[in-house]
C-alpha cells in the first residue's frame, strides 16, 4: 500500500477513492467529528486528510462549511455547528482573506490598528466557537502574500503586507497562548517549506475556488494529521537508533572507536556530530532515545566513550547491541520501556534493516532516511513524528483516549517468519574461485574485518596470488546483491587441502550481510568443490581475538562437530570438523549463479 | 508523444473516471456527462480533470475547460493537447 507519510499529492490523487475504500475496511477506528470553515474551497484538503486520520486509527466524518463563510458560520450560525459536535473545528484562511489589510500609503501610528481591526474579527470567531460549541479549536496563521509588491520593502514599510502579517502571525500566537481550545496551525513555516511559488493555484481558484496546489494541501493535511495524533496522544515518543553509519561513520567493530567518523576532524565526523546534536536536542524535549544496533555490546558502548561523541550512554533509555534481529530488539525495548512500539521511530541506514522492522512491526514509524547523514534530521523532521501538544492542552481528556489502542492499519504483509523475510529480499550470489580482477578487494577485506573472522589471518596481495595458485587451495569469493542494490564482495573462504581433508585458512564475512544464509551458501560452495577433489572433511578453525566473538560458535551452526584443539594454536582457540559424505545442500534462499569453471 | 487516437484515450479514460467517481464498475461513452452518470457531481469532476491532466500530462486552460459538455469532448480535447505537444 502506499505510504501516505511520503508519497506525492500525485499519488494519492490516481487512487485516492480506492484508497479510502480500503481503508474504511479497517477495523478499530476511533470516531472523530471534525468541522472545517474556510475562506476557499476545503473539500480537496478534507479528502486527503480524511486519508491520512484513516491509515493513523481515526475515522472522520466531516462537517464542511461553504467557502468565504467561516465568519457567518462561527459567529452567526454557531449553534449549527454545535449541532454537528464537532470534536474539532479546523478554521483555514488564507492571507487572501484578510480584510483589513492596510493601504500603501499607512502610517507607522495607523499600522497596529489594521492589526487590531483583523485580530478582532477572528477574537469574534474564536470567542463564539469556545463559546457556543466549546471544542479544540486549529487555526492557521497567514502564509507571505504572492506578490510582495513592495520587494524587500514589503517586509519593512508600515504599508507593506509582508510587515503587516507578519505582525498578525504574531498577534495570533499571543491569542494561541491565551486560549487553551486554540492551537495555531504554522501556516507561515509550511509554505516556507513548499515555496509560497508552489503554494497557490490560481487556476483552480478562480475555477472552483480552490486555492492551494494539491502539494499545498497534502503539506497542511499532513501537518494537521500530526496536530490531531498530538491532541489525542497519539505523537511519538521514543527515537531508535542504529550506530554504525548512523551515529557515526564507520564500523566501530572493524574500525574500532578510534577510527569511527565523530568529531570535527572531517566533514562526515562533522556532520555525524551534527545528527547527534540533533538527536540529544529531541531528547532534552522529551523524546527517549535508544540503540539499536548489531554489535557486542561493549564495542557498541565503547563508541559513546569517544572524545567527541555528544550522545553519552547515559542519553539513551535503552541499549540493545547484539546479533538478534532487530525487531526483536525492539519489541524488547518496548517492554522495557512499558511504552508501545506504536509510540516508535527507527532509524537505521541499512534499508535491509528498515524493511524487516518495517514489515514486522507494523505500527513502528521508518522515515526512509537513505544513507547520507546530513539527511537524517531533515527527513526525520518531516515526518512530524514527535510533534507536541501544547501544555495547555493537557487538560484534555488524555486517560479515556490513551485506552483507545491505535489501530494502525496494517500496511504491509507480516512475514511469517525469517525465511519468508529472506526470501522477500530477492537476493542472488555470485561465488567463484578468486579472480585477478577482484584481488585488491579481496586482499582489502581479509585484512580490514575484525568481527566476522574466524582466524583473522592477513595476507598481502603476493600471499593471495600465491594460494590462488597453489592447485592444493580452494580460494573463493562471494558476492550478494538484494533487492536493496549490490553489496559487492563481502565473503572470503580460503581452504588448503592436505590428503583428505580440506582446512579453512580463512573465513570471513562483511558483517551488512549478517543473518543473510550467506555462510551457507559459502559452505555449499566450498563443500561441492572439495567432493569433486575427493576430500572427505572440512576443518574449521576459531582463533580468538578481541573482535571476533560473534563467530565463536560459528561452525557449530553449519552443523560441524567439535574436535581436539590444536596445540599450535593460541589459547581458545578451537577446532571443528564436518564430514562430507552427508552433507545436505544448506542455502535455500539465495540465487546463487553457476559458472563453469565451479 | 505520437498522436493517440479518440478510442484509445477513450479506453485510457475508463478507469480514470471508474477512480474519479468511485465507481468500479462503471463505463464512460462519448455522449456520457454529469447529468447521465451516476456520482459525477462538480467535486468528482475537479477530481478527474486533475487525474486527466496528470495521467496525459497535459494542462488545461480556464477557457478549454468551461467547453467541456460530455465525454466526447474530453476526450477530442485530450487528442488535440497531447497532438499539440509532439
Amino acid at each position: 500500500m502506499l505510504d501516505l507519510d511520503v508519497c506525492s499529492a500525485d499519488d494519492i490523487l490516481m487512487r485516492r477513492n480506492s484508497l479510502r475504500r480500503q481503508l474504511m475496511a479497517t477495523e478499530g477506528l476511533r470516531e472523530l467529528r471534525i468541522a472545517v470553515l474556510g475562506g476557499s474551497t476545503m473539500d480537496h484538503l478534507v479528502n486527503i486528510l480524511e486519508l491520512l486520520l484513516l491509515s493513523n486509527g481515526f475515522r472522520p466524518t466531516f462537517h464542511k462549511g461553504e467557502y468565504g463563510r467561516f465568519y457567518e458560520e462561527a459567529v452567526h450560525e454557531s449553534h449549527e455547528l454545535a449541532a454537528f459536535k464537532p470534536d474539532l473545528v479546523y478554521l483555514h484562511t488564507s492571507c487572501r482573506n484578510v480584510v483589513n489589510a492596510p493601504p500603501l500609503t499607512c502610517s507607522e501610528a495607523d499600522l497596529p490598528g489594521f492589526v487590531e481591526a483583523e485580530l478582532n474579527r477572528y477574537r469574534e470567531i474564536w470567542d463564539s466557537l469556545e463559546q457556543n460549541v466549546g471544542c479544540q479549536v486549529i487555526q492557521n496563521n497567514f502564509e507571505m502574500p504572492a506578490n510582495a509588491i513592495l520587494g524587500n520593502m514589503d517586509s519593512v514599510a508600515s504599508g507593506g503586507h509582508s510587515r503587516y502579517l507578519a505582525m498578525l502571525n504574531l498577534a495570533f500566537a499571543e491569542e494561541a497562548v491565551r486560549r487553551p481550545r486554540l492551537m495555531l496551525q504554522d501556516v507561515h513555516t509550511i509554505s516556507g517549506h513548499i515555496g509560497v511559488r508552489n503554494w497557490f493555484d490560481f487556476d483552480r481558484y478562480f475555477s472552483y475556488k480552490i486555492l492551494l496546489q494539491p502539494e499545498a494541501n497534502l503539506g497542511l493535511a499532513r501537518s494537521l494529521n500530526s496536530m490531531i495524533r498530538a491532541i489525542y496522544g497519539k505523537s511519538r515518543k521514543v527515537l531508535v537508533l542504529d550506530l554504525d553509519n548512523t551515529l557515526w561513520g564507520g564500523i566501530i567493530g572493524d574500525d574500532g572507536v578510534d577510527k569511527i567518523q565523530i568529531g570535527r576532524e572531517s566533514p562526515q565526523a562533522e556532520a555525524y556530530t551534527a545528527f547527534q546534536e540533533y538527536c540529544l536536542s529531541l531528547r532534552e524535549r522529551g523524546i527517549l532515545l535508544a540503540v539499536c544496533s548489531k554489535n557486542n555490546e561493549d564495542v557498541a558502548k565503547s563508541g559513546f566513550a569517544h572524545p567527541d561523541s555528544i550522545l553519552k550512554l547515559e542519553h539513551f533509555s535503552a541499549f540493545k547491541a547484539n546479533w538478534e534481529p532487530k525487531h526483536l530488539n525492539i519489541l524488547a525495548i518496548a517492554e522495557e520501556l512499558s511504552l508501545g512500539v506504536d509510540s516508535f521511530v527507527f532509524v537505521d541506514d541499512n534499508p535491509a534493516e528498515r524493511e524487516i522492522v518495517r514489515s514486522q512491526i507494523p505500527s513502528i514509524a521508518v522515515p526512509e532516511v537513505g544513507n547520507e547523514v546530513t539527511r537524517y534530521a531533515a527527513i526525520i523532521q518531516a515526518g512530524r513524528y514527535f510533534e507536541p501538544a501544547s501544555l495547555s492542552k493537557e487538560d484534555l481528556e488524555r486517560a479515556a483516549l490513551y485506552a483507545q489502542r491505535s489501530q494502525v492499519v496494517a500496511q504491509q504483509a507480516k512475514f511469517a517468519n525469517y525465511g519468508e523475510y529472506l526470501d522477500s529480499l530477492e537476493m542472488t550470489a555470485e561465488i567463484d574461485t578468486f579472480k585477478p580482477v577482484y584481488l585488491e578487494r579481496i586482499s582489502q577485506l581479509t585484512n580490514k574485518t575484525n568481527q566476522f573472522n574466524l582466524t583473522t589471518r592477513r595476507y598481502t596481495l603476493a600471499e593471495m596470488e600465491a594460494a590462488v595458485a597453489d592447485p592444493n587451495s580452494i580460494p573463493l569469493y562471494g558476492k550478494l546483491s538484494d533487492k536493496f542494490g549490490d553489496n559487492g564482495l563481502i565473503s572470503i573462504v580460503l581452504g588448503r587441502r592436505t590428503g583428505d581433508a580440506l582446512h579453512m585458512d580463512l573465513w570471513l564475512m562483511s558483517c551488512r550481510v549478517l543473518k543473510r544464509d550467506m555462510e551457507n551458501a559459502m559452505l555449499d560452495a566450498v563443500v561441492e568443490r572439495a567432493k569433486a577433489r575427493g576430500i572427505r572433511t572440512v576443518v574449521g578453525y576459531f582463533i580468538p581475538t578481541a573482535k571476533n566473538a560473534m563467530v565463536r560458535n560459528f561452525y557449530a551452526g553449519l552443523g560441524f562437530t567439535a574436535a581436539p584443539p590444536d596445540p599450535a594454536l593460541p589459547e581458545g582457540s578451537t577446532v571443528w570438523e564436518l564430514d562430507l559424505a552427508m552433507y545436505v545442500q544448506q542455502n535455500t534462499h539465495i540465487k546463487v549463479l553457476e559458472f563453469a569453471n565451479a | 508523444m505520437p498522436e493517440i487516437s479518440p478510442d484509445v484515450v477513450l479506453a485510457q479514460l475508463q478507469p480514470i473516471v471508474q477512480e474519479a467517481l468511485n465507481e468500479p464498475g462503471i463505463t464512460v461513452n462519448r455522449s456520457s456527462n454529469a447529468n447521465n452518470t451516476k456520482n459525477w457531481d462538480s467535486l468528482a469532476h475537479i477530481e478527474l480533470i486533475e487525474m486527466v491532466e496528470s495521467h496525459f500530462k497535459v494542462r488545461f486552460a480556464l477557457g478549454e475547460l468551461q467547453d467541456l459538455k460530455e465525454v466526447g469532448d474530453l476526450v477530442d480535447l485530450i487528442v488535440e493537447k497531447t497532438a499539440a505537444k509532439g
